[in-house]
């Protein structure tokens, strides 16, 4: 492929950087005063790249390095969406904070860049570098607040975790370069279909390692909650969602292009991973009093049940993970899009006690939480039944009809799957009784219109609008499923 | 050959010499200087083996930018380095266990290199005569690799951004000079005429 087409099928990516470069310089020109133009205009590239994503044409450029195809073309779609929904919510933050930095919007572009790297990585390096790219700007991000002692904490753990981790991921990907004789995902396929050796599924226990911990998988979620916590809401609100969708499909993409040939091999680690994401997430949510805390207990619950649909190992398995990421992240942004708009008297509210009567002040935000709430519960017929209901399902065919695992094995998986979801169910009913029937402290601030507008949306998206989105939703994923190299 | 055999164990003395003065010389400007001594060798030993890149790199990289770093940080800093040093003789059975594993990792990799063990996959790349290798690595870096290229690019724009975003504070109050203010001042608006009382002052 000559070097016009390469750039085609690079489009997406080459315009966010270019829009980056231009709004970087159009923000140091014009100063705070141009903070909101940069912003509007960060989002409205993020929208036109999600289009070019998905209208672009497919195929694989610089020598197998960026692969376009329906993958990530639906990933791309749906990062590339939230990071402009992440820049709204921001924009609308830092106006309110009178703390007008242009280098916000900028920062999540070059974030979505390495995210789209990462969705279409086709060997180690681009693995390596959009993982890179991505975490740096967020690194950044979670301490954007400096002067906020549990901000810059956030930021310094999250960055010296991330350092750890992308260690883990290099050495691992070293040994497989080593063992295997080339970074290619196509090539080091060829080398495990032939028989993969200690060397290589070594370095492959390693790279997952890395990869559990950018999408905050247990044992490597430690940094979550204190990151969670102490980084402020908005920012939260896009981390939580976009580049866990990433992670997913780099995992994804990993296991799949790459190790199929060793899918018995990497199953039982990722089996074990989902297994401790969904216990240790239901159990240790039960003592959180903070709601950024829980919720960041929630995401590895829930990375844990994604991940469960990747073990399956299956087409389904994968269309299901994709599903499930999706209908999670529109969760999550609504839920986090909640937080940051609710004060009392100025201060935010974070803890369970501080939603005491919220049903009495604010009715609507109320019933979006609720929502969320429920939906995390996994009730039907809100999203998160339906996201659940499709991993389980696709864990229970592999094992009861494509015979890709041992049935014991998959109902063992689906069944603690069940009774975490159970467990968790008893902090997401708290926070809704601490809702609907405790009485209210104080008044409830005015919720500022983006926010506002960003929960109702997706609390509405969680119910009745899945119902509609989804027939469109499970299908696509499908196609997209499909692309992943599957044995 | 012979005049070959006498630059190489020139330059590998001193390497480990200097090697070694960086570790035991007592002024720390004196270790870093050592030590870009040692990177100065060591670049040596690269263009005898052919790989005058990556002999570019060491001189510009390291001694160019983290040495001088390193400088920097020794005398801006007060670092009181005989402090560091105090625990020496205590952490010597540790950090000797420490080298001792190392030293055996190095003889085991060495020993499955050569009986072509981790490597076997891997196909020998013959050295091309025609080309010099910065020209070799030119032409895949600009041409295959140029998309990593410009992903690392965007790395460090981040953690350029990132750098600026964290450290760069505006403060108030602080007086910078306005030149357009200076030049348009008159004696009218610089200077005020006042009628003092005899035996009284002016307080302002």
């Amino acid at each position: 492929m000559d070097f016009y087409g390469a750039l085609q099928v690079a489009l997406p990516e080459a315009f966010l950087a270019v829009s980056a470069l231009a709004l970087l310089v159009l923000g140091a020109v014009t100063a705070a005063r141009g903070a909101i133009l940069v912003s509007v205009l960060a989002g409205v590239a993020l929208l036109v790249a999600a289009v070019l994503a998905a209208v672009g044409p497919l195929g694989t450029a610089f020598s197998g390095g960026l692969v376009a195809d329906n993958a990530s073309a639906f990933a791309k779609v749906a990062i590339y969406a939230m990071s402009a929904v992440a820049v709204l919510l921001g924009a609308g933050w830092l106006e309110r904070l009178k703390a007008r930095q242009f280098e916000y919007p900028v920062l999540i572009l070059l974030a979505a860049i390495g995210m789209g790297i990462m969705a279409s990585s086709g060997d180690l390096i681009s693995l390596y570098i959009g993982v890179e790219l991505q975490s740096l700007a967020l690194y950044v991000l979670a301490a954007f607040r400096r002067d906020d002692a549990k901000a810059s904490e956030a930021g310094l753990k999250y960055f010296v975790l991330g350092a750890l981790s992308s260690g883990l991921l290099l050495y691992g990907a070293s040994l497989i370069y080593g063992f295997a004789g080339s970074v290619k995902f196509v090539d080091i396929a060829a080398t495990v279909h032939a028989g993969a050796g200690t060397g290589v599924l070594f370095g492959l226990v390693f790279l997952i390692c890395g990869l559990a911990f950018k999408v905050s998988a247990a044992p490597f979620h430690m940094w979550t909650p204190d990151v969670y916590e102490g980084a402020p809401t908005p920012v939260v609100a896009f981390f939580g969602a976009a580049p866990k969708l990433a992670a997913m499909v780099l995992f994804a993409r990993a296991l799949a292009d790459a190790f199929s040939g060793a899918a018995d091999q990497w199953r039982q680690v990722v089996i074990i991973i989902a297994l401790a994401s969904m216990l240790l997430g239901a159990f240790a949510g039960l003592v959180q009093k903070n709601l950024k805390r829980l919720w960041a207990y929630s995401s590895i619950a829930n990375v844990g049940y994604a991940l469960v649909g990747l073990s399956a190992g299956t087409r389904e398995g994968y269309q299901s993970m994709l599903v499930f990421m999706v209908l999670y992240m529109i969760d999550v942004t609504g839920f986090f899009a909640c937080l940051a708009a609710l004060n009392r008297n100025g201060k935010p509210m974070e803890t369970i006690d501080d939603m005491a009567g919220l049903m009495r002040e604010r009715p609507g935000m109320a019933l979006a939480m609720t929502a969320f709430a429920v939906s995390a519960i996994g009730f039907p017929p809100f999203s998160g039944f339906w996201a659940k209901f499709f991993v389980f399902k696709a864990i229970l065919a592999a094992g009861y009809v494509q015979h890709a695992l041992p049935v014991g094995l998959a109902v063992s998986v689906a069944v603690v799957g069940l009774v975490s979801s159970v467990v968790a169910a008893f902090y997401y009913l708290r926070l809704i009784k601490v809702m609907w029937f405790d009485p209210a402290p104080g008044a409830v601030d005015a919720a500022p219109a983006d926010a506002k507008g960003i929960a109702y949306a997706a609390a509405l998206f969680s119910f009745p609008v899945v119902m509609v989105g989804l027939p469109l939703l499970y299908p696509l994923a499908g196609v997209a499923a499909a692309a992943f190299g599957l044995g | 050959m012979a005049l070959q055999a006498i630059a190489f164990y020139l330059l590998a003395a001193v390497t480990i010499g200097a090697g070694l003065l960086v570790v035991t010389a007592r002024n720390p400007v004196h270790s870093v200087l050592f030590l870009i001594c040692a990177f100065f060798s060591a670049a040596g030993l690269f263009v005898m083996l052919g790989a005058e890149f990556l002999a570019m790199l060491l001189v510009v990289v390291y001694v160019g930018a983290v040495a001088v770093l390193f400088l920097f940080v020794v005398m801006m800093l007060d670092v009181d380095f005989s402090a560091l040093r105090a625990g020496f003789v205590r952490y010597l059975p540790i950090g000797g266990l420490v080298a001792l594993i190392l030293v055996v990792e190095i003889v085991a990799v060495s020993a499955s290199v050569a009986s072509h063990g981790a490597a076997a996959g891997a196909a020998v790349l013959t050295p091309s005569h025609d080309i010099t290798n910065a020209e070799a690595i030119g032409r895949v870096l600009y041409t295959d690799y140029v998309y990593f290229f410009q992903a690392a690019g965007l790395v460090l724009l981040v953690a350029m951004i990132g750098a600026i975003v964290l450290t760069l504070r505006h403060r108030a109050g602080v007086r910078r000079q306005n030149i357009a203010a200076q030049v348009a001042r008159t004696p009218a608006t610089g200077m005020r005429i006042v009628q003092i009382k005899s035996g009284e002052g002016l307080s302002e």
